[in-house]
């Protein structure tokens, strides 16, 4: 695998983040009912930052949590290296809340549904939207980012890798192809 | 989460001896991340949907069988109860021939709680489908161990550097057999301690250390296991009568006053309040009698899953 391409730096994901948190506080017209969640592991980290930005626009603490949504893979049966069931840390309640889903990478769709799923036996919340960091294409569900930092087309063969400080020690998005 | 990087091969859980000790810490790690769901208003996740897990069990048993039946449906599974006493098995169908038709009925999992030692070893080798051992004989109870072990790290943080006294009937205890296994692969230093009847002769080599004064033994103990003194079956001239066992081994508040520092009380249940622990113990600050319980369905449902994703055969 080589690399192709850096797509954001440090710099880069720093300024999607706030521009996101902006679009978010916009958009919901405040931060009323807000509710972060980031989908592990990479999405839990950028909801952490994402929950710093608000803070620092808005000055209200929004409340966050992480979810991991092993349990809910439609691909469970079928992958070769079964993942580890990480915890999922939601310490409030969900219900009549905006929730605001976030993950690093938009691809299939199908990681979104996953956590859709999961999110839906925590409560009834009045809303999902959704938050990525780079949105690639290639959906194979009827899902949408309500906000993204990127929109980078891809060919298959691509792979976009998200790099964070919290993970990988640096703050980067690279496109790498398979050989 | 420890980061633990191990991934889970077996298809079956028959014990903890043939165990690393980075499997046996991906268990209770994945077992930390099931224990939130239980707290959840809808306490389940779809990650066994469409598995079907039987409880095959030659033995009477409430709570192990309970504890199974809750972690698959939690996890989704559907959940097929044979108590052998009321099955073929009256009409002399052997374990094997029993398993091979669990299989064809295309089920996933069989939990088996039997009366021989080997017998889910056995099982485990004429099917293709996951076995977990709930019990057999006098040889292993890798989920009891596993979720005493669960609670264990859970209170102290650790399991290495630990001492642990397992008090009892150790001869006919698959319960204190695992637990050796397990308890000695973390790096925890295990005591034994019994009238010497009931202690089997060559303990020493699980690594365990014995001891026949209970006093003595708890001295520095972090932990004490306390087991189900069974004098209705299988204690016939091992000892005197339960007030003399109660005496000199059972767990009493006064025993606990003497020590320095505080120690967890645990017992897998149920309970002879007045036997092997006193009511004052069983319920007091020490005991995690309780929190074994609730553990258990976490450390199941870890185990459940962890199997169905194994395919390699022990």
């Amino acid at each position: 695998m080589k690399e192709k391409a850096k797509i954001l730096d440090k710099a880069g994901i720093d300024r999607s983040l706030v521009r996101i948190a902006h679009e978010i506080i916009e958009s919901n017209k405040g931060t009323k009912d807000i509710c972060i969640i980031g989908i592990r592991t990479r999405g839990a980290f950028l909801a952490e930052r994402l929950t710093a930005c608000i803070e620092k626009i808005d000055n209200t603490k929004v409340p966050v949590g992480i979810l991991d949504i092993t349990l809910y893979r439609d691909d469970l049966s079928l992958i070769a290296e079964q993942p580890v069931v990480r915890q999922t840390q939601i310490d409030f309640d969900i219900s009549d809340k905006k929730i605001i889903l976030v993950d690093d990478v938009l691809y299939t769709g199908r990681t979104v549904r996953a956590a859709i799923d999961a999110l839906m036996d925590f409560g009834r919340p009045k809303e999902i939207q959704l938050a990525v960091l780079v949105d690639r294409g290639h959906r194979e569900l009827p899902i949408r980012a309500d906000f993204a930092g990127k929109n980078i087309p891809t060919s298959k063969n691509e792979i976009i890798e998200v790099h964070l400080q919290e993970e990988d020690k640096v703050d980067e998005v690279v496109i790498v192809e398979r050989d | 989460m420890s980061g633990t990087k191990t991934a889970w091969t077996k298809k079956d859980l028959l014990g903890l001896y043939e165990l690393s000790q980075e499997e046996i810490e991906l268990i209770l790690d994945t077992a930390d991340s099931f224990k939130e769901i239980s707290t959840r208003e809808i306490k389940k996740v779809p990650a066994l949907r469409g598995k079907t897990v039987v409880n095959l069990f030659y033995e009477p048993s409430t709570r192990t069988r309970v504890s199974f039946e809750v972690a698959a449906k939690r996890l989704s599974a559907d959940v097929i109860n044979i108590a052998a006493q009321e099955s073929s098995v009256k009409k002399g169908e052997t374990i094997i021939d029993t398993g091979t038709n669990i299989q064809a009925l295309k089920a996933d999992t069989i939990v088996i709680r039997h009366n021989s030692s080997g017998a889910a070893a056995l099982l485990a080798r004429h099917v293709n489908i996951s076995v977990v051992n709930a019990g057999d004989g006098w040889h292993e109870h890798p989920t009891q161990a596993l979720l005493d072990i669960f609670t264990l790290r859970e209170k102290l943080g650790k399991i290495k550097g630990l001492h642990v006294v397992i008090v009892g009937d150790i001869s006919h205890s698959r319960v204190a057999r695992s637990n050796i296994w397990g308890l000695t692969k973390l790096g925890a230093k295990v005591t034994v301690c019994a009238p010497p009847m009931l202690i089997p002769e060559d303990i020493e080599k699980t690594g365990a250390q014995v001891s026949y004064d209970i006093d003595e033994a708890l001295k520095n103990a972090d932990a004490v296991n306390v087991l189900r003194m069974q004098f209705e079956r299988d204690l016939k001239g091992a000892f005197p009568n339960q007030h003399e066992y109660f005496k000199k081994f059972g767990i009493t508040r006064e025993r606990l006053e003497k020590l320095k520092k505080g120690i967890i009380v645990m017992h897998p249940g149920p309970l002879n309040r007045g036997i092997e622990i006193s009511s004052e113990v069983a319920d007091g600050a020490n005991s995690v009698i309780l929190e074994q319980v609730t553990n258990g369905i976490a450390v199941r449902m870890a185990v459940l899953f962890l199997v169905s994703q194994g395919k390699e055969k022990s």
